[in-house]
């Protein structure tokens, strides 16, 4: 079988398998009942969508330019990276407002700390607060 | 057949994204407009980097990076000032 013809084919999977994890996220993320599920979906499965669009993009350009490309292989990882850390910048922040959930989201909100969300000043022991 | 998978991509890109519009547009809390934004910058780095595949040039990598590094810059912003009132402090 010809080279090329495999690698069309493993470009074509991983086009088709990003779009369709992105859109699963987003389907998660318009259809689910409170804010700490719908958190689920655009952090995880969006996030593996991408990587596998960027992936896939990687690899046409390396073949076509006929020399290894790792250029969206900065976006891939600066993504993996920063989608965690806005996640659980969100989760506090929902914890923070106090939103909303169904009986079944398991767990509850745990209480965050009057220094946290900016109730009271974070004691320094060196300058005489407790 | 990459033409083909192109086309069902950026399909399925395209209803991500006015499931994301509409999440915007219905959504009960600031949180939840704020996730659908942060989930849309991600949806449209995906469709301008399959842009660049469909038009066989890398010039439209920049512009992915850029909105990558600024979508999440506002998000980490709007969060800061939702938790605290404030951004810098």
């Amino acid at each position: 079988m010809n080279w090329y013809v495999f690698l069309e084919g493993v470009i074509s999977v991983l086009l088709i398998a990003g779009g369709a994890f992105a859109f699963i996220g987003s389907l998660g993320m318009a259809h689910l009942r409170d804010f700490y599920m719908r958190l689920h979906g655009p952090t995880k499965a969006t996030t593996l969508g991408i990587g596998c669009i960027l992936i896939a993009s990687m690899l046409y350009f390396g073949v076509t330019a006929g020399q290894p490309v790792v250029q969206e292989m900065l976006i891939t990882l600066f993504l993996f990276i920063t989608a965690p850390v806005s996640a659980h910048l969100l989760a506090k922040t929902g914890l923070h407002l106090k939103l909303k959930h169904v009986e079944k989201t398991r767990g509850k909100p745990v209480e965050l700390y009057r220094e946290e969300v900016g109730e009271k000043p974070v004691p320094h022991p060196d300058r005489g607060h407790d | 057949m990459l033409d083909t998978a192109l086309w069902i991509s950026q399909a399925l890109i395209l209803m991500a994204l006015s499931l994301n519009v509409y999440r915007m547009i219905v959504g009960p809390s600031m949180p939840d407009r704020l996730l659908a934004l942060d989930t849309m910058y991600v949806n449209s780095i995906a469709l301008i980097v399959m842009m660049g595949l469909w038009l066989n040039t890398k010039t439209y990598f920049e512009a992915a990076l850029l909105i990558a590094m600024l979508g999440f810059i506002s998000t980490v912003a709007v969060c800061k000032y939702l938790l605290r009132g404030d951004i810098i402090e």
